[in-house]
């Protein structure tokens, strides 16, 4: 232990501490803006300085560790002038529109200026032009961006493709794509993990809200409005409400406020994705010689990204399955049009997702199956759906708890899973095992993917066969899963992979907590449903059932291959530099 | 009023004078990878303050070039500006009245020229071409990467065994570096903005001296492949040790009694005794190295050698001499700094006892040939060389060491012919008197003839110093590319349309320094690695100490002694004197910490494993 006073109260903390740690086991805050546990501790923004007693200059407090004996203060004069001035240089270079910044209220620098009481900067405002293409679905606002350098960090450390880079060099150095590249000319999967992690507004998703008060306001428009898994998980977070009160009914209730026609749940879109890709997979396990293992999931577009511009030599070991959010656009302006008589071309479907890769997978002109142009109109991401309840003046807490329409609105525990890493293995298995073998078997007996383990391998037998199976999430994790695939060092049957760490609960498109990751405790409470559903089997899902028997026929027969599968090749994806 | 006064310069010209010289040990710590216009258009600024403001172009011009240059860099340019760059600049240059003017714009007129592309750059795309890769100086500009911040903090806790380890990650020759490493990596050190460089390569030496015996770490189980290296210098046991700790069968073919290249056959034992170099070769082959003491192409045929192993390195050094071309270089007492060395190396002194010795070139191996001459007994050692000293190549330390040890440098005298007696015995170097002249496009002044007669030195022994050629006939004739008399490989060492043959080091490069030819080795190694199927990280587990916490207040650098020069220039012992305990640890406490403090937090700080 290392003994050391801060703010002259003594503390003892194991060597090693950072000062700012060892400050908090002294319960003295030292703020910080660009630190970012375990994946930035550069000391770039120098908020954090303390003064150490015996030295002329200050330390900062986020990445240095403590000695012996070391006496810390962490307001004396000098750090106090020192730290306001750092914050009001990067404020002069700050694009602060903070009434009109979709931070704003979240952000770590209004917080630390408005803390220490800045209402001047005496410096002359130099902003950075702001250039990009605003059509991309990831907006990168150079006149907010503070170079805390943390979305190079996430991309580089915990996704591993490097999309954001230093650019410049001197007084003009900023964050930009990396290798000099256009964004959309980068290998970027979409996972929004910059975004989550960007202290500012500097990283946003492109805003698609009016599109969908344009579609509302069309009289002409029946709209159609699908809930993703793991939004029900993380809606509320920054409404407000109390714990408890953020319910799936009150999500339902409030998207019926907003005026949606049918709020529907992508859970059932993953009930039937389970019954396809699991069909698929015992086909798989049939004809070993026809299909090269593992397959791999194919739900999460980010990951698809990832694995056509990475390793497009996989590409067709890729579940041809589309994606819940596909599915459910295609049996939308089908099946669904049909059943209330009108014309698919009327309806509109809007998909809320934790997720920005699917804003661009619902734009590729191959999703659109149903022949009223594309499947899913749009996807918002939960901070959108968020805004859209703020600008509306809802106060779900206020509301009374509602039922999803039907019946696309039905939806068992195995399609709620979907939004936690390990989830869509887990529901897989289970069906799979029915599929086989003609029987439930206990619901919770593929438990052990569960779980925030990067890279997850279990076996289970089904009917004498052992199956192999991983589970992967965060990019860098896939990465060194498919490069032991590639060296022969594992094998597997069926891979699952989900581009954002933890999955879905902790995408690119859930509310930001800075310096927070939630993924776990947002998985949680979708494990909690699961376990409380009265279905937990997708098979088992009434509608699902329905579905087949009135229109689709059965799982893998030629409608639901045009419908609910798709060509992983029909679309073209910038590659990664090396593959260049 | 006095007639008179005596000018002293006042406070503020005083703290200006400081200033200057702080600029310049700055301009020294400016790391690789700055962006060339910024650069550009901050001198600009500067030159611009030096105007005294006469004459226009200067006064007027400067100040609107760097204009251009910041709408440059702020992407606030067209096409046409570098146009309009590059005539104003060309005006200024050609009018204006001193070189404060024409010498500011010249500097901007080469940058347009030298590094168009960036200018383009950031006029269309609003980006620099250049980065900061490795932000660590040191560590950027060791030819092997080296984790130097990591040792001289180890050294700075007394942990020199792991120091020692840490080394060897990336350089298998500590010994041999600590005592004759060129120490490109102290050019740029950051702390040259304090004071003056960190002594690197002196800290390297106390740790080798203090570390103890360290063993190697264990090798990855054998995979079964075979590598061949031709050559045992530092570059092919580099890339054998590296290959060996990664499992595969090396064999090093050296035609040679000693091991260790240019280490054991080039360095006189002044500067690195042969017991220090075995350590370090010993260290190498004891993972599993084997030795074959063959000449390949003569008695093996690399075509066998090629079926017999999985791949091959080339590291056959550059080990011939070169020939002046002139008059008498056929006649008695003539020879070559190569078979002078190398003699010496394998033990054959020569007795100069009494001779008259005049050594011809202006490179480390003429110093180390100047030296030894003096050590083999000579009456006198002249260094003649046709430019001045300060053109010299060899180590500015080197020359001054030759001289105190009692050796004279004849410069600015360009050998014409060697004159022999009736037997053929040399009697006299003549020489023909230079002026200096135009700065050539190295950057040094040429040597012109002079206006002076040609000049007689009387001697016995003339030793060619004038650089050394690979010797690829071999290589040439089983199909390897050569370019300009040395081998052609790319820089991950392959060679085109040869697979499984690697190159590197002098013979690929021409004569070049111990460093680079390690570094050869190590891109080697995990390239054949890598053509061999695997993909072997080399490592090292030692954890380094966190920074210490203090103010780096202005020290001065503890440079290392000598022995007095008329004791040691009498034998071959070493000559330089390692630092005391306190200098290691005050020295190594200079160590600013770029790998922690700075960019080095963020991009490039340490290099765990390649």
């Amino acid at each position: 232990m290392v003994n050391l006073t801060i703010d002259k109260i003594p503390v003892s903390v194991p060597e090693g501490t950072t000062i700012l740690d060892a400050a908090r086991a002294a319960g003295v805050q030292v703020p910080s803006l660009c630190y970012l546990r375990d994946i930035n501790d550069i000391g770039a923004c120098r908020v954090c300085v303390v003064e150490l007693t015996g030295m002329d200059k200050l330390v900062t407090a986020c990445n240095n560790a403590v000695e012996e004996g070391m006496e810390v203060l962490t307001n004396s004069p000098k750090v106090r002038e020192t730290r306001r001035i750092n914050v009001e240089l990067l404020l002069s270079q700050h694009n602060a529109q903070c009434a009109s910044c979709v931070r704003s209220g979240n952000c770590s620098l209004q917080t630390i200026a408005n803390d220490l009481n800045i209402l001047d900067v005496p410096f002359e405002k130099k902003i950075p032009a702001f250039r990009w293409d605003k059509s991309f679905p990831l907006i990168r606002d150079a006149s907010k961006c503070v170079k805390c350098m943390r979305c190079i960090q996430i991309c580089d450390k915990v996704q591993g493709l490097n999309i954001w880079d230093v650019a410049a060099t001197g007084s003009r150095t900023t964050v930009d794509v990396s290798l000099n590249r256009k964004i959309k000319e980068a290998d970027c999967s979409l996972c929004g993990q910059c975004i989550t992690h960007c202290p500012v507004g500097a990283l946003r998703e492109r805003d698609d809200t009016q599109k969908v008060f344009d579609a509302l306001a069309d009289p002409n428009k029946i709209t159609v409005v699908q809930v993703a898994p793991a939004v029900r998980a993380a809606w509320a977070e920054q409404l407000g409400l109390e714990p408890g009160q953020a319910t799936v009914g009150r999500m339902v209730a409030a998207l019926r406020r907003i005026g949606f026609d049918y709020v529907f749940d992508t859970d059932f879109a993953a009930d039937l994705t389970i019954m396809e890709e699991g069909s698929e997979f015992l086909e798989h396990l049939k004809h070993p010689e026809a299909h090269k293992a593992p397959m791999f999931t194919s739900c999460c577009p980010g990951w698809v990204r990832f694995l056509k511009s990475q390793y497009p030599d996989m590409v067709n070991q890729l579940s041809s399955a589309k994606s819940p959010q596909q599915m459910f656009g295609a049996v939308t302006k089908t099946y669904f049009a049909q059943q209330i008589g009108v014309p698919a071309e009327k309806i509109f479907c809007l998909s809320v997702m934790p997720c920005l890769a699917k804003k661009q997978e619902c734009a590729l002109p191959s999703m659109a199956d149903a022949g009223a142009g594309q499947d899913v109109d749009l996807s918002l991401t939960t901070r959108e759906m968020t805004r859209m309840l703020r600008a509306e003046h809802i106060r779900p807490e206020l509301l009374p708890e509602e039922e999803f329409d039907q019946p696309l609105g039905e939806a068992t525990g195995a399609g709620v899973i979907f939004g936690a890493t390990g989830g869509v293995m887990e529901a897989a298995l289970r069906s799979a095992y029915f599929l086989a073998t003609g029987q439930n078997p206990a619901p919770d007996a593929f438990r052990d993917v569960r779980g925030m383990d990067g890279w997850k391998e279990a076996s289970f037998e089904i009917q004498g066969t052992v199956l192999r199976i991983a589970v992967a999430h965060g990019l860098g994790n896939a990465r060194r899963l498919i490069e032991a695939l590639r060296r022969g060092q594992v094998q597997y049957d069926f891979v699952e992979v989900m581009a954002c760490p933890g999955g879905c609960a902790g995408g690119g498109g859930q509310p930001i907590h800075d310096g927070q990751e939630l993924a776990e405790s947002r998985g949680a409470k979708l494990y909690a449903l699961d376990q409380s559903a009265p279905l937990r089997f997708s098979h088992e899902n009434p509608s699902v059932q329905k579905l087949y028997q009135d229109y689709l026929g059965q799982p893998l027969s030629e409608k639901a291959h045009h419908l609910l599968h798709t060509d992983h090749e029909a679309w073209q994806m910038p590659l990664a530099p090396e593959n260049c | 009023m006095s007639r008179l006064n005596i000018n002293t310069p006042n406070a503020a010209q005083q703290v200006v004078e400081g200033l200057y010289r702080d600029v310049e040990r700055r301009i020294v710590a400016s790391p690789p990878g700055l962006c060339p216009v910024d650069m550009s258009a901050s001198f600009l600024k500067m030159c611009h303050a030096q105007t005294c403001g006469k004459c226009a172009p200067c006064r007027v011009g400067l100040g609107q070039l760097g204009q251009l240059l910041e709408d440059v860099l702020d992407g606030a340019a067209t096409l046409d500006t570098i146009d309009l760059i590059e005539r104003t600049a060309r005006a200024i240059k050609n009018s204006a009245d001193c070189a404060i003017g024409y010498e500011a714009a010249d500097m901007v007129l080469r940058g347009v020229i030298g590094f168009r592309d960036d200018y383009v750059e950031h006029i269309v795309n609003r980006r620099c071409l250049l980065q900061l890769n490795q932000p660590v100086p040191c560590v950027a500009l060791c030819p092997a990467g080296v984790d130097i911040p990591g040792y001289v903090a180890l050294v700075g806790e007394g942990r020199y065994a792991d120091a020692v380890r840490l080394i060897r990650k990336d350089n298998p020759f500590p010994i041999a570096c600590a005592m004759v490493c060129e120490h490109p990596c102290e050019a740029r050190c950051r702390r040259n903005m304090i004071d003056d460089s960190i002594n690197i390569r002196a800290l390297k030496l106390y740790a080798v001296e203090h570390c103890g015996h360290v063993p190697p770490p264990p090798c990855a189980p054998a995979t079964g492949k075979k590598v061949a290296v031709v050559g045992g210098g530092p570059g092919g046991l580099s890339a054998a040790y590296f290959l060996s700790l990664m499992g595969h069968k090396v064999t090093v073919f050296e035609k040679r009694k000693r091991m260790g290249g240019m280490l054991a056959y080039g360095i006189p034992s002044y500067r690195l005794p042969a017991g220090r170099l075995e350590e370090d070769i010993q260290h190498i082959l004891s993972t599993g190295v084997e030795v074959c003491h063959q000449e390949v192409g003569v008695d093996i045929p690399l075509k066998e050698l090629r079926q017999q192993f999985d791949a091959m390195y080339i590291a056959i050094g550059a080990q011939s001499d070169k020939k002046m071309g002139i008059q008498g270089e056929d006649k008695r007492g003539v020879m070559s700094a190569v078979e002078m060395l190398r003699n010496i190396g394998d033990g054959l002194r020569p007795d100069f006892s009494g001779k008259r010795v005049v050594v011809i070139g202006g490179g480390n191996v003429a110093m180390d040939c100047t030296r030894s001459a003096k050590r083999l007994g000579a009456e006198s050692v002249t260094c003649v060389y046709r430019r001045r000293q300060a053109d010299m190549t060899a180590l500015p330390e080197e020359a001054q060491g030759a001289i105190a040890e009692g050796c004279e440098l004849a410069t600015l005298q360009a050998p014409v012919r060697i004159e022999a007696d009736e037997n053929d015995n040399v009697v006299a170097l003549w020489v023909q008197p230079q002026i200096v002249g135009p700065i050539d496009s190295s950057g040094r002044p040429r040597p012109l003839k002079a206006d002076a007669p040609e000049k007689r030195i009387p001697c016995d022994i003339v030793v060619v110093a004038i650089g050394q050629g690979v010797e690829t006939q071999p290589f040439e004739e089983y199909g390897v590319p050569i370019h300009r008399g040395a081998i052609e490989a790319l820089s991950s060492s392959d060679i085109e349309n040869f697979n499984g043959i690697f190159a590197g080091g002098d013979c690929v490069t021409g004569p070049a320094t111990v460093i680079r030819a390690i570094a050869a080795g190590k891109v080697a190694a995990a390239n054949i690695d890598e053509y061999l199927g695997f993909n072997h990280a080399i490592t090292c587990d030692v954890e380094i100490p966190a920074p210490a916490l203090y103010d780096r207040s202005a020290t001065g650098r503890v440079n290392l002694t000598e022995r007095p020069a008329q004791e040691r220039n009498r034998d071959f012992e070493v000559l330089e004197c390692g630092m005391t305990e306190q200098e290691a640890l005050q020295e190594a406490h200079r160590c600013l910490r770029c790998d922690h403090f700075g960019y080095g937090a963020f991009k490039g700080g340490r290099v765990k494993q390649w």
